[in-house]
């Protein structure tokens, strides 16, 4: 494949399809999420795409208040925040994500570890400014 | 390559400085810093710098600046580095003269963050961030240092309560720093009670959004004594920039540093120094968990380890590691990409003598490190007091 590939706009795409695709390099096995065309252990071009299971475990998270301007515009805001995590794919790699399934409201709820599991958009819902979201389906 | 040292040093002071715009900054601490080394022109000048392009509406900001301090003609740039801009154009600066091809260079920190509004100036400092893999999925900058405090304390099993000796002893600090935005002493009480901001980070893990610009001179350091009007001479032992993935997530151990332990284990090398020979260092207190990371990754304390070094006293003035001697970024300020330059400054100050009440006893070799997104830039630089 290209090694102009792996672009976040076909991550996305994918995602749209309901599939959560990191790259694999086919030289010496690494598992990229997010994708990269370059094997940074190996440094060789030859990637392919692999669908992930899309379970794993809450590393660490946050709420978030103080929100940037995308997520203002979606309707966050002080006072309807959201949960921001990073999630440890079973798979093996860590990506940042938005967790539902908590409360926002008590962040003492919620619990590094818990498992959690990639929820597509329904296709008639919105996707929203954050493309891919975790929600978390037992505690740790 | 030839020895570098600074022979002035300037800075206004920090805080919402709204009658002030950027030039009207940049100029007040670049024209105390040429008056301090007793100059009236220079061969280049170099400013870090990050949202004035972003917030303000201005680039081409190292042109503007020089030609409103009078030095027009010369050369001049914006060095970019997200919060470790200031270090960054420290060492573009350091290079241009170390290399021979500048005599005189002003290195100047300008940043002004206050006119905009919260969510505006949120979204500015996450341009420090993977725009596509964390931004866009709703992490800020603030969220990611909450998750690496929330790691750190699910990890080592450390309660929030255990971060407090950092705020605590820079906001005693500051009070001793006339240009300290916070210069008011803090309790232990009131770091705990303090509001959340983005759990488990409260309003006193976090240095507050500012204005303020410091400057620096440099000069060969075979010339310095030409200069800064028979102040102590600060010699550059060694300036060290290391990166790591610009995203949190890539990385293997989010707890471990990894650029902080190479710029500053590199620095080491190059100054022939060992950690136990620092004695103070001007760390990145952004937020309380970059303190505690920080000093585990240069060595000062082993890993899981870090808020026991602020329990045990040894970050105090009078403590064997003394650190934010002036107040940090949490009280004396953040103005992003001034800070490299505020904490150059600080050092100086404590070198030459200089530092008022917070002065310390033994200050011949100080370290500062100025870090850039969530560990992403990582610039140490080790200054020694010539004698
Ligand atoms: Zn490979």
């Amino acid at each position: 494949m290209s090694p102009h590939s792996f672009t976040h706009a076909e991550y996305l795409a994918h995602l749209q399809n309901h599939v959560l695709a990191a790259s694999r390099c086919q030289n010496c096995g690494e598992l990229y999420l997010p994708p990269r065309p370059l094997c940074r252990r190996c440094f060789a071009q030859d990637m392919r795409w692999e669908e992930l299971s899309g379970r794993g475990e809450l590393v660490a998270f946050t709420v978030v208040h103080i929100v940037p301007s995308a997520m203002l515009e979606a309707g966050y805001d002080q006072d309807r925040p959201y949960v921001s995590g990073l999630v440890r794919l079973e798979e093996g790699p860590t990506i940042s994500a938005l967790i539902t399934g908590v409360d926002a409201h008590h962040p003492e709820t919620i619990r590094v570890g818990s498992q959690v599991r990639v929820v597509f958009p329904r296709g008639d819902q919105d996707p929203g400014p954050a493309p891919l979201v975790f929600e978390v389906v037992s505690e740790s | 390559m030839r020895d570098v040292a600074i022979v002035g040093i300037g800075q206004t002071p920090v805080g919402e400085l709204w009658d002030k715009s950027l030039r009207h900054l940049g100029h007040d601490a670049i024209v105390a810093a040429m008056q301090d080394a007793g100059i009236e022109t220079a061969d280049a000048l170099y400013v870090g710098n990050m949202l004035s392009g972003e917030l303000g509406g201005q680039e081409h900001l190292a042109t503007l600046l020089a030609d409103f301090v009078g030095l027009r003609g010369i050369e001049a740039a914006k060095i970019e580095a997200a919060c470790a801009s200031g270090a960054a154009a420290m060492r573009v600066g350091i290079m241009a003269v170390a290399s021979g091809m500048a005599d005189v260079v002003i290195v100047a920190g300008v940043e002004k963050m206050t006119d905009t509004l919260p969510h505006e100036t949120t979204a500015g400092l996450a341009l420090a961030a993977d725009q596509e893999y964390e931004v866009a999925e709703g992490a800020t900058f603030l969220a990611l240092n909450a998750m690496l405090m929330r790691r750190y304390m699910y990890e080592y099993r450390v309660p929030h309560s255990a971060f407090a000796p950092f705020p605590v002893n820079a906001h005693k600090n500051a009070q001793g720093n006339p240009n300290a935005m916070f210069p008011m002493a803090i309790s232990v009480e009131r770091y705990i009670n303090a509001p959340v901001v983005a759990p488990p980070i409260n309003v006193m893990d976090s240095s507050p959004i500012c204005d303020g610009a410091a400057a620096v001179v440099l000069v060969p350091a075979d010339r310095a004594k030409e200069y800064g009007q028979g102040k102590r001479i600060v010699r550059v032992a060694a300036s060290v920039s290391a990166t790591d993935t610009l995203a949190v997530h890539d990385r293997r151990d989010p707890l471990f540093l990894e650029a902080a332990y190479l710029s500053s284990h590199r620095a080491y090398t190059l100054a022939g120094l060992t950690p136990k020979d620092i004695d103070f260092f001007e760390l990145h207190d952004a937020f309380s968990i970059m303190s505690v990371l920080s000093l585990e990754a240069c060595g000062f304390a082993p890993r899981g380890q870090g808020t026991a070094l602020g329990e045990s006293g040894a970050i105090a003035l009078d403590g064997e590691l003394p650190i934010t001697t002036m107040g940090g970024l949490k009280a004396r300020g953040h103005p992003v990409g001034a800070t490299g330059i505020y904490q150059i400054v600080e050092v100086v100050q404590q070198l030459r003598g200089e530092a008022g009440t917070n002065q310390l006893k033994h200050a011949h070799v100080g370290m500062a490190q100025n870090i850039g997104g969530s560990g992403a830039t990582i610039i140490t630089h080790i200054l020694v007091g010539e004698d």
